[in-house]
This record gives structure tokens, sequence and C-alpha cells, in this order.
């Protein structure tokens, strides 16, 4: 993030305590999506609707309870942003005939997990941000269709085990890379968080809402059922994601790419491995070397574009 | 009375253009691309206040169309065949959103094989979702439905969106005179959207389509919608008497033509009802006591009234433009559990396909299952489903049989 920016979140004192999201949802026991929206929640603020493809997260609203002091609307798996169209575009026509006053505009929040974003839902999310729709995007990434039981989504990264992936080599695909495919579309801005680095979250969050036009986020979240590991290693591995170069945190802005946190001196991706079950057959009952060796090489990989980059 | 020689198409976009529809969610297919493209240039000349936004599916159309109506404004929305087919996700889903707009649909029939030209398959996949429908057999009917449409989705005792139905070709590029309304009578008649509750707005939040857990709860909320169908009947007669005081067009939920001392009439919906008139006319020349009845209002369906309208009737002649693989026509096998059990009602129910992908039913084959249902109803015996098809297509269907089959057997050599 540039120097020049002004932002209210400069350190962790600095985060707002409103707890605008309450309490009690179905969601599992350390789960990194939640606490991704939570934190962001509270930075947008209750001026808000929340178009929901189906996921995990549809499950927040159960009638007749909602942990969301705003809106709501519900629309499918693949046309979440194409609900944000037609109620960002039925405020804006109502604002222009003086229907409604300025102040009970709303900021409309597209929110979808990964199977949705970089799958079913992309050709509406194209149409979105295509239209310089007016919206921001934020996509909880847990690596696979979890609120099913994890199969392998496009978003699963190679060699994880998961339901429909279940052999000595775990998921033959790679994730795809939906930061660049949005950024390709050229919107307002678009940016990596992790709920484990609230700072940087808090502050992308703060630009995204400070922005007009197609604002996009995507929050990797540890999933403590779908990864298998214990709720309380959430925060941890969330880290190691960042520290290990496995979860680069990024924004888009303008046509340039900026990394918001480069990792010092980069912990081997191991570290986060060895902590998830998911992995756990690179590890047991021998070392699977060549495997771990491909993931450490894409990642030594991408950030060693990322430095010629920067010079 | 001044009237303009314009398309079914033209009559819906000026439907939708007298409503004040302010928003028009929009993917092309044909047939159904003038209706967009009249209100685009309309828009774009000033002449309309509106906002058209092309979706890049049906699906997100009808997303979009759902949302924007829950968000407060008047929304009017076209599609057709295989677009409504990838829409119908979300066309069984908005209803629950008991946010109301008007969907027009051009029908067309579906794949496989791909065909341009109509029938009903397309519009009668929406018959369970929730969408009232409306069902017509002119412009001026398109035009005025339209209107309709509206008033009834709109009506507090109902609250759901509806689907106003033209058939392809025969009717959305049929041009006819057609009596175009001035605004005022219209805003007479259909008062501006009101969204009661369904609002998304700050400091009024609102969940809408949200999750139930638990049958029970799930039925609750499905017995509303259906029950909301359902008042549309009685809500339907009201805005048609009211509609044909201001304008001097009837539209009851069922027409009957030359039916009340008919033996035999004939039952269908859309456009070709038209030929059906023209055959009961040369049937009552040469004697013969038959009729038409047709029901216009498809969703909610009209029982009572098709059940006064076919009372004391020997025989009914039902014309299915639609297939239900392994079934028969939809229709007819509605109008049978309409029917059964009730006194007076008739004995035989003959059900014949035809007009399939936009396949001509001829004046003869009027003739003919009149004929056949009359024999019927002599012989008190209901004859078997009959699938329409003349020696001579068969013939002309052979002829690309053998094109094809040489055309294989030269690949092979």
């Amino acid at each position: 993030m540039s120097d020049e920016t002004i932002t209210l979140y400069k350190h962790m004192k600095d985060l707002p305590s409103n707890r605008l999201l309450g309490t009690g949802t179905p969601m599992c026991a350390g789960c990194g999506g939640l606490l991704a929206i939570h934190q962001a929640y509270d930075i947008l603020g209750e001026k808000t609707v929340f178009v929901n493809a189906a996921g995990c997260m549809t499950l927040l609203a159960v009638y007749p309870y909602t942990p969301f002091r705003g809106s709501w609307l519900y629309t499918s798996m693949a046309s979440a942003p194409a609900g944000a169209q037609g109620v960002r575009d039925a405020l804006d026509i109502q604002l222009a005939r003086g229907r409604i006053k300025p102040e009970e505009d709303l900021q409309v929040v597209v929110l979808t997990g990964d199977g949705a974003a970089y799958g079913m839902g992309m050709s509406s999310t194209s149409s979105a941000i295509e239209h310089g729709l007016d919206f921001i995007y934020l996509c909880y990434d847990n690596e696979g269709y979890a609120n099913t039981g994890q199969q392998s989504s496009p978003a699963t990264p190679h060699g994880a085990r998961t339901s429909t992936s279940t052999g000595p080599q775990g998921f033959g695909g790679h994730k795809k890379d939906l930061f660049a495919i949005w950024a390709a579309h050229r919107p307002a801005y678009v940016a990596t968080v992790i709920a484990t680095e609230p700072v940087d979250l808090a502050r992308k969050i703060e630009k995204a809402k400070g922005l007009k036009g197609s604002r996009l986020i995507i929050a990797l979240s540890p999933c403590p059922t779908g990864w298998d590991f214990d709720p309380r290693e959430t925060v941890e591995i969330g880290r190691l994601a960042v520290k290990t170069g496995m979860w680069p945190l990024k924004e888009y802005e303008n046509g340039k790419v900026t990394h918001t946190r480069v990792p010092p001196k980069r912990a081997p991706v191991e570290e986060y491995l060895e902590k998830q079950g998911r992995f756990a057959h690179l590890f047991h009952p021998r070392r699977n070397e060549a495997m771990l060796a491909e993931i450490q090489a894409r990642v030594d990989d991408y950030w060693a574009g990322v430095e010629a980059d920067h010079g | 009375m001044t009237r303009t020689l314009i398309t079914g198409n033209a009559a819906a976009a000026w439907g939708a253009r007298l409503a004040g529809a302010e928003y028009v969610p929009a993917f092309p297919i044909t047939p159904q691309t003038e209706i967009i493209e009249t209100l685009a240039g309309w828009i774009d000349a000033g002449e309309m206040e509106c906002r058209l936004v092309t979706l890049e599916s049906e699906h997100s159309m009808i997303t979009a169309a759902g949302a924007a109506a829950s968000t407060g404004v008047r929304v009017f929305s076209a599609t057709s065949s295989q677009g409504l087919l990838y829409g119908m996700e979300m066309v069984y889903a908005v209803p629950g959103y008991r946010a109301p707009f008007v969907l027009v649909n051009v029908s067309r029939g579906v794949q496989t094989p791909v065909t341009l030209e109509p029938d009903h398959n397309d519009v009668l996949a929406a018959r369970d979702s929730g969408f009232l429908q409306l069902h017509c057999a002119t412009c001026q009917e398109v035009l005025d439905s339209t209107l309709i449409a509206y008033r009834l989705a709109e009506d507090h005792r109902v609250r759901l969106p509806a689907l106003v139905n033209l058939d392809g070709f025969y009717l959305s590029f049929t041009r006819e005179p057609v009596e175009i309304p001035d605004r005022a009578a219209v805003e007479g008649f259909l008062p501006p959207y009101d969204p009661e509750t369904t609002r998304f707005h700050a400091g009024e939040p609102v969940s809408q389509g949200v999750v139930v857990l638990g049958g029970a709860y799930y039925s609750y909320f499905r017995y509303e919608q259906h029950l909301a169908a359902q008042r549309a009947l009685e809500v339907y007669d009201e805005v048609a008497a009211e509609f044909a005081q201001q304008f001097g067009r009837s539209y009851d939920a069922v027409e009957t033509y030359r039916s009340e001392d008919a033996e035999i009439v004939f039952f269908m919906i859309g456009s070709f009802s038209t030929k059906a008139k023209d055959a009961v006319d040369r049937l009552r020349e040469a004697g013969q006591a038959v009729g038409l009845v047709r029901p216009r209002l498809l969703r909610p369906y009209p029982a009572e009234a098709l059940r006064r309208a076919l009372d004391g009737k020997k025989g009914v002649a039902v014309i299915d433009q639609n297939l239900s693989m392994g079934m028969g026509g939809v229709l007819h096998g509605e109008l049978a559990g309409a029917l059964y059990g009730r006194a007076g009602m008739p004995s035989v129910l003959a059900s014949f396909i035809g007009g399939l992908g936009g396949r001509d039913i001829a004046a003869e084959e009027f003739y003919e299952m009149a004929a056949v249902t009359r024999r019927a109803c002599r012989e008190g015996s209901t004859p078997p489903p009959r699938l329409l098809y003349t020696a001579d297509e068969l013939r002309q269907m052979r002829k690309l049989q053998a094109v094809a089959h040489a055309e294989r057997m030269e690949g092979k050599q």
C-alpha cells in the first residue's frame, strides 16, 4: 500500500471494536471465512446489502435470524453479481427520481465462496465488472466446496487431499489465479486479504469502501473442517500462509499490482503444509519430496517474478 | 379510435412502455429480440425513462429482475425458449421473493433438435414455478395483457411475478392493427409500483430469499405462494373488469367462442386458437355445433371457469402444442384433473398433439379433430391420443432421411 494513503488503520489498536456481526451463527469453530467477514463488516458498516451465492455463508441468514444489522439477499450459486446489478440499478433509479434519499443508499456487497467466485459465478462477475458495476465482491476462499464436505473446486491447491481427490497425489489441478482474472477486467480495485493480517485487511476494505466501481477482494479462509486442522490453529495457519509466501497479499489499482506484505525471508512451504491434514499424505508414511519440491518451486517462481517486477 | 399496425413484439414493448417500466434487464434471443431493441431505441431517443442493462445470460437477467423488483422499481423483461430454460433456476427462485414484475416469453420450441419456431414446451416448463401465466392470441391482447399482468402481479393479495406468453413468429412477427392506449389512461388503470415492505434501503433492513430449516417452515412459505397464486383468480376477474370498463376490451380468464350451445369444443391456448375460431365458423356453417374454449390464464388455473364453460358439452378436443415425453399433452392432463368426477362434465376428452416447432394446424385437421371427438362421443369411448402428422409430411421426412443416409454412405467410402 502506497505511503501517501490516508488510513485510519495503522496498528491493531486502531481497528474498530464495534463488532457489528451478530454471534451464534452456525459456522464451524475456527472458520477463517467468518473471521474475515466479521472484520470487513465492522468497516463496511450496516448501510450494506449482502448479495449472497450458495455456499457456507448462505447459512448465516436462517429464518427468522440474521447476524447482519443491514440487509441480505440470497440469489443462487451462479448469479450473485447479477443480483447486485439489479439492486444497484434499482437504488440508482430511485435516487435519481428522488424516491430514496442519499442517506438511504446502500453499499452493495456480493458475498460468495470460491466455488461461486472461481467457477460457476465467473460469467456473471465478468459481466458486472464489464458494466462498471459499483459494488464490492468479497470472496471467502476456503479452497474447496466446503459446505458440501470439501470436494475439489477450481480454488483447490495442487496436491491437497479433498473428498473427491483422495489418492496419494491429492488434487491434480492447480489453484486458478482469480486475482489475475479479475484484474484483467481492469476494475477499480482488486485485493487479496486474510483475516490473520487484520490491519492489512482493514486498510484494503477501507480503501475499497472509498472507491467507486467494481472492487473485488479474495480472503483466503483457513477451514478447520475442510483442511483438517484443529480450530485453534486457524490464526497460526493463516499467518504461515503469508509467511511462506503461499498467499501473497497484494492489490491491483490503476493497472498496477502492488504487494502489501512481502515476507522478508520466506519460511519453507512445508511449515504451512504440515499443519494441515489435507497435506498429511505429503509427509506420511514417507515424505513426498518431489511434490514438496514442486510446491516450493512454484512459490519461489512466483516471488522471483515479483522481485524482478519491483527491481 | 386509432389503430396502428404493429407486431406482437412491438405490442409487448408498448405494454412495458405504457406500464412505465423503469428497469429492463435484457438478453437477446430469437424471436424475442425486437422487444428489447424497441425498448432500447425508445430509451436512447429519450422517449422512455428507463434503464436497460444487457446481462450476460438469462440466468443473470432473471436474477437482476427479481433483485431490482425487491429493491423497489417496476421491472420488465423478455425471453424465449432456451433462454427461459437457461434462467429456469431463477424462474423458480424469484417468485418466492414476492416482488412482482412482468416477464414476456415469446414461445419457441426447445431443443433437441434446434428450432426457432414456436410451441409451448418452453413456457410450460415454468408451469410450476410460481409465475402467473397469461397466454395471448392477438397482438392487441399482448399489449393489454402486459398491463393487466402488472396490475395482477402487484396486487397486495398476490405479489407474484407474471409471465405473458405470445407465440414466436405467428404473433411476434405478425403485424396486426393495435389500439395503443395513451399513457394517462394507463396511469389511471395502473398506479405506480408500490414495493410494500420489500425494499432494500438503509434504515429498514430486509433479508430476502433466506434458508429455512425444516419441512414445516418450508411448506408454510410454499403454501403461501400457492394461496397467493390462487387468490390471483378473483383478482384477475376484478382487474379484467376494470380494464374492460376503462378501455372497452374484455379479457375473461377463459375465452369462449360460439361454445354456449356447442356439443363439441376445441380447447387450446395461444395464437393458433384464431385458426380454431375460423374452423368453428366453417363447421357452424356446415351445421355442426362446435365451439372454442381458450384459457387466457393458465396460472392460476381457472378450473371453476373452465367447468362452467364446459358444463353440458359432449366432448372436448384438447389441442396441445407441447409434448410431455411419455405422457402426452400437458393441457389435456390438467383439464382432465379439473373435470374428473364432477357432474355435467363432458365424458370425452380427446387428446391431440400438434403445432410443434411452428408446424401449422390446417383447417382440415380441425375438422378431423372435431369428427374424431364427435365419433368418440357417439361410441362412448375416449380415443387414444393423436400426434398430428400428415402422409405428405412423412413423405418429405423420408426424403430427408434418404439424403442423410446417402450422405453418410458417401462419407464411408
